[in-house]
């Protein structure tokens, strides 16, 4: 098992870790001691002073206009139109002063608001998410470590071309591409609180939006000239009751799209073109949070906000159940082969792995075989004596990312926020997957002094290794590579890839179980 | 009409008996929908323990057994119906007449008359479960003067609740129709038949409450104006008596009965509910994926096997749950793909792998002719239109749609128009006369005669296009890619076209003159018709229908793009013997023909707008969109393709056209 006490020390404050070259981390003062490289995807910054996001609050335009005597019926039709039941209901109960409604009418509506107000307080016992208001559940589950108060909300780049989609505070869209200047920004009446962003595979155009109301799917044509696509280009799939939508995760194939939200039990399944979809609903779980799908296409992780995951098989769509022991699962990443699922837990600071027979589509109705997940590393807080101090490093784990060759592994550590020397920080592993699966400390990537890494990702065909993309919260995106040899993996082909042989668990693994119930 | 006997192996062995399936799980679902229906029908919230166990004595009595018996029977014709009539192709009418034709087409009324009959008998075991005053047709009279006579009165009741049940049945049967719910749709994932039934059964059930709502509604206002009729008819010919006691039905106070109008609405969600409840689980149960073998060692059954299955043209479904299967194996399963890839054991020839995409892509190549058929069809429609406009009033406008007539100088039309009514047989000139010369002629010299002919038309008529096919087929398609260039020549000497003209002609002026008269009369009367407005909306395409028929097959096309394109990239590692290397120009070209086709398609007005999203509603309509579905899998299909030979596709051999085309999605500029 691999723990943070291997890791080189951090660098003192001040310094930046600028690429990997000969297994070391090289690091300057100063971002511009870099030596371009041939090939660059632009940096950016972008401060949140130049941003204006709006401030309005949900449903609150209505106190801004003039009050106006609508008869009762009017407004209780509008409510309705507006607000469904229980808008109806407040109206009703709410107009007693006018004395227009029988009494027995307002008594009803009241008794049927608390009603209502009792059972969603019942509901939201069991399930505490559900009691946040739409953006703060957004900034719960988001992969971002700020995402309420930086300046980049969500990162995506394209899986073929040199482009990326990054989605700021003003609720705004902007694709940078590595080739030409031309930036579109996209914006569209419905995109508020972008949570997630997911470029269609197999397309050049596509681009997914998890908002709050709905996912926009916008065609951005790679090779227009215009800076604001109109809305026009934007596809608008919503589902009642399944708002706010917190991540997104295209089929390989490019053929489907899967959206989950936290209140509502059921992932959809979307046909994109037919702007149709299929809800999979399991009791349990109380909502679907985030959804990583293996890159060869055969499984699908999907977090609930309860101490349960779920790992479905995308031939029959089946799942398994796994019940983690403290925590919801946070967040998870798939080998490239898509044997090997990562994941970790709110509340400790380890890295579970999982193994599955690799036979997709052989093996149907059941998701994997494995009994139990086992502790690959274990991130928490250690010391290190450095030439400033003492620093320490190490905590909860907010993102896990790996890269598509299956050689680094970033992982997002948040800092103790009780305490002020610890800050959070990107632990970098080197991984092996065959023949024996094997995390290697490989360095802290760290950024300008005062700013935390807030989001990352690797891009998904960097030919000289792995390129990280990471967002800093004082609005800089930074690209980090690591130049390595690739050791001999096959190039990962669509759909189906080589059986990966077992890691002999002894040596570096300490077993640690959680429960597996085969669910239907 | 009920063409039961279907002899095809496929239909024998797995239709009947997928059908027989379903209709089996409706039968078993029966006896707990109909539970759920009497608990419901006597619930009394003051009651709740008496109400309960009421309810439980009388499920078990004879009354509902009895029911559940003639219930089974209609659940059996109904899955007879829905076997019958299923179709995996929609059938979209493209006009307001041919909706209609479609509904009153015979097979239709026989559909609605049972469906009927049907009804009626469910509300028939409606009414007998619910029972109190609903149970019997007749009662004895209460009212003093027929007492004396001691007969019997009819119960309205009873007789509003068969009606009722006839009328749901026939708006069942005519939604059914309207809404193409004959089509069977095939899921975009695949799940267990559980799961997806359970997944769908809210839906279900909300649909028939919404819809058994809507149906009370329109019954009690039909009932409410005609219903003396039935009323009246039933008495006289069973000699029962009106007891004048009661309210009858056909009046506001008698309709405004919150338990009748209660009752009425659940037992019509009852009603509609089961049968939707069959009619899902054929959908479910037809649409499960069915394996294929690829090759098969018995020769008795290679007929089974998944080449030759996908090589028939009847019975569509089979076609397609072959092509669902090809799809399904090229993407998750290596060793059906390893079968296909494989060569014939003596002679080693790669006999699956050439009868599996030789049939995709003739499927494909159907698909890509019928789209230029349309496109020619419609642009020679778009391009006569503007000219006689254009002719009339302002010639330089005339181009709008045509390529070769946006250089036209105005000057030089003028005088064509003011020369077409000296010689009645242009229309023979032209064509008699373009031929020797550059088929290029051929559209200016056509626009004076069209005028002619067309004369005082109205071009928005729905005629318009129709009348002036014949003379756009005769041209051909070339005509319409004419290059400026062609024309200067003539533009110095305009009087060069009619010259040639007197020899050929001369024999076939007269009979032409007499044509020309009964095509004018023809014009005239379809012009009068045309200005009526009732005709017009009949006859008027619908817009997009014909982009919705043209794309209705494209499940079909869907798969087969999957299928080939997963087998392509997978052929890059798993093909050891290099069949697919052989056929993938072909695949290339195809692919990339279509693409051209489909985004010429997607050009014409009405393609590309969407029909508005009904989200949540239990009737299908995917075929809708299904053009759109087409156009992303081709795309991904192509991409998928490009990125997984990369550059190596630059050696394989295209035309020059096609070339520029992959070399796009080699960029990422699609």
């Amino acid at each position: 098992m691999c723990s943070l006490s291997l890791f080189p020390p951090p660098l003192p404050a001040g310094h930046v870790t600028l690429y990997e070259s000969n297994n070391e981390l090289v690091s300057a003062t100063s971002l511009d001691n870099y030596q371009r490289q041939d090939w660059d995807p632009p940096s950016l910054l972008i401060l949140k002073e130049t941003l204006k996001p709006h401030n309005r609050l949900e449903n609150s335009s209505k106190a801004a206009f003039i009050h106006h005597q609508e008869t009762l019926w009017m407004r209780s039709a509008n409510a309705w139109h507006d607000a469904g039941l229980s808008g109806l209901l407040d109206e009703i109960a709410n107009s007693a002063d006018e004395g227009k409604f029988p009494r027995c009418m307002k008594v009803g509506a009241c008794c049927s608001l608390a009603i209502l107000r009792w059972v969603s307080s019942f509901h939201g016992s069991l399930f505490p998410h559900l009691t946040l208001s739409s953006e703060d559940m957004v900034a719960e589950f988001s992969q971002a470590a700020d995402w309420a108060g930086c300046s980049v909300r969500a990162l995506a780049w394209h899986p073929h071309t040199d482009k990326f989609a990054v989605a700021l505070l003003d609720d705004s869209v902007r694709v940078h591409n590595a080739k030409s200047s031309t930036a579109p920004t996209l914006k569209h009446r419905l995109q508020r609180n972008v949570s997630a962003l997911a470029w269609k595979p197999l397309c050049a155009s596509a681009l997914a939006l998890a908002c709050q109301n709905c996912v926009l799917v916008w065609h951005v044509d790679p090779s227009s000239l215009s800076t604001r696509p109109s809305s026009g280009c934007a596809q608008v799939l919503s589902q009642p009751g399944h708002s706010p939508v917190t991540s997104l995760a295209w089929s390989p194939s490019g053929a489907i799209l899967l959206s989950a939200s936290p209140v509502d039990t059921a992932m959809m399944v979307w046909d994109v073109a037919g702007e149709s979809c299929v809800p999979l609903q399991r009791v349990g779980g109380g909502g679907v949070t985030f959804l990583s799908w293996a890159p060869d296409g055969s499984r699908v992780l999907a977090a609930t906000p309860s101490a349960l995951f779920r790992v479905w098989e995308t031939s029959m769509w089946t799942c398994e159940r796994w019940p983690t022991l403290t925590g919801r699962c946070q967040t998870g990443c798939w080998s490239p082969d898509g044997s090997r699922l990562l994941f970790s837990v709110q509340g400790e600071s380890v890295i579970y792995a999982l193994s599955f027979a690799n036979t997709p589509g052989e093996l149907l109705g059941q998701a994997g075989d494995s009994k139990s997940s086992v502790i690959v590393a274990d991130l928490s807080e250690t010391t290190f004596e450095t030439s400033s101090g003492e620093t320490s490093v190490g905590g909860e784990i907010q993102t896990l990312v790996w890269d598509p060759r299956g050689e680094r592994l970033a992982v997002l550590l948040k800092g103790n926020p009780e305490k002020s020397d610890s800050r959070s920080i990107i632990a970098v592993f080197k991984t092996r997957t065959s023949p024996i699966f094997e995390l290697l400390p490989c360095g802290f990537v760290q950024g300008e002094e005062g700013a935390d890494p807030h989001l990352i990702h690797f891009h998904p065909h960097f030919e000289k290794g792995a390129l990280l993309t990471v967002c800093w919260c004082n609005g800089r995106i930074s690209h980090i590579p690591f130049y390595f040899v690739s050791a001999g993996v096959p190039r990962p082909s669509l759909g189906y890839s080589p059986p990966v042989p077992y890691p002999s668990r002894g040596s570096e693994v300490s077993e640690r179980l959680l429960y597996s119930e085969l669910g239907s | 009409m009920l063409s039961l006997g279907h002899d095809h192996w496929f239909i024998r062995k797995v239709v009947f008996w997928r059908a027989a399936a379903s209709i089996a799980w409706s039968v078993l679902l029966l006896p707990a929908s109909t539970a759920i229906f009497v608990l419901l029908s006597r619930i009394s919230v003051l009651h709740p323990i008496e109400w309960i166990t009421g309810s439980l004595n009388f499920l078990c009595g004879s009354y509902v057994i009895f029911s559940i018996v003639l219930l089974c029977l209609v659940v059996l014709i109904i899955g007879v119906f829905i076997l019958e009539f299923y179709t995996v192709v929609p059938s979209i009418p493209c006009t307001q007449i041919a909706l209609i034709v479609k509904v009153l087409h015979p097979q239709q009324f026989i559909h609605s008359l049972v469906h009927s009959m049907m009804g009626m008998l469910v509300s028939w075991c409606a009414a007998v479960m619910i029972g109190g005053r609903y149970q019997f047709l007749t009662s004895p009279c209460i009212a003093e003067e027929s007492a004396v006579a001691s007969s019997m009165c009819l119960n309205e009741y009873h007789l509003f609740f068969l009606l009722a049940g006839a009328f749901m049945g026939y708006s069942y049967s005519l939604l059914y129709v309207v809404g193409n719910m004959n089509y069977v749709s095939f899921p975009n994932i695949q799940q267990n038949k559980y799961l997806r039934f359970k997944g769908t059964l809210p839906l279900v059930i909300k649909h028939s409450a919404v819809q058994a709502l809507y149906s009370v509604r329109n019954y009690c206002i039909t009932y409410f104006f005609l219903g003396y009729i039935p009323r009246a008819w039933i008495c006289t010919t069973m000699n029962l008596q009106k007891d004048r006691t009661l309210h009858s039905l056909d009046t506001l106070t008698g309709l405004l009965d919150f338990s009748l109008l209660y009752h009425l609405w659940i037992s019509g969600t009852f009603l509609l509910a089961t049968w939707y409840m069959t009619w899902l689980l054929f959908r479910i149960y037809t649409t499960e994926v069915y394996c294929f073998p690829v090759q098969s060692s018995f020769s008795e059954d290679a007929h089974q096997c998944l080449p030759k299955v996908l090589s028939s043209k009847q019975p569509l479904i089979l076609k397609y749950l072959a092509l669902q299967d090809f799809a399904l194996l090229s993407q998750n399963s290596p060793s059906r793909r390893q079968e296909v890839f494989s060569l014939s054991q003596p002679g080693g020839h790669p006999h699956n792998w050439s009868a599996l995409s030789g049939e995709c892509l003739t499927t494909l190549n159907d698909l890509t002719q019928k789209l230029i058929a349309y496109q020619e069809a419609v642009s020679s429609n778009g391009r006569t239109k503007p000219q006689s406009v254009g002719s009339d009033k302002r010639p330089s406008s005339s181009g709008s749609s045509a390529t070769s007539l946006i250089v036209e100088p105005t000057s030089w039309q003028t005088p064509r128009v003011s020369m077409g009514p000296k010689t009645p047989g242009s229309v023979f000139l032209r064509s008699s006369v373009a031929s020797p010369f550059t088929p290029d002629l051929g559209s200016p010299f056509g626009s004076p005669a069209m005028k002619r002919l067309t004369g005082t038309l109205d071009p928005s008529s729905p005629w318009h296009g129709s009348v002036q096919s014949p003379h756009v087929m005769r041209r051909g398609p070339k005509l319409w890619t004419s290059s400026s260039g062609a024309e200067t020549p003539l533009n110095g000497s305009p009087q060069s076209g009619p010259a040639p003209m007197p020899s050929p002609v001369a024999g076939a002026q007269k009979p032409s003159i007499f044509s020309l008269w009964i095509q004018n009369r023809q014009e005239q009367v379809k012009n009068v018709l045309a200005k009526r407005v009732l005709i017009m909306y009949l006859f008027n395409k619908l817009p997009e229908a014909s982009s919705q028929a043209l794309f209705a097959e494209s499940q079909a096309h869907i798969w087969a793009l999957e299928g080939l394109s997963h087998l392509v990239a997978a052929s890059y590692t798993e093909d050891r013997f290099g069949v697919v290397q052989t056929t993938l120009p072909d695949i290339l070209g195809t692919m990339l023909t279509l693409q051209e086709a489909v985004d010429k398609h997607f050009k014409l007005p009405h393609a590309s707008s969407k029909p508005a999203r009904t989200s949540g509603s239990l009737v299908d309509t995917s075929y809708k969109t299904l053009r759109f579905a087409l156009r992303a899998s081709l795309k991904t299909a192509i991409y998928r393709i490009t990125i997984t030979f990369g550059e190596h596709l630059n050696a394989v051999q295209v035309s020059a056209e096609q070339r520029k085309r992959l070399q796009q999605f080699l960029e990422y500029k699609e």
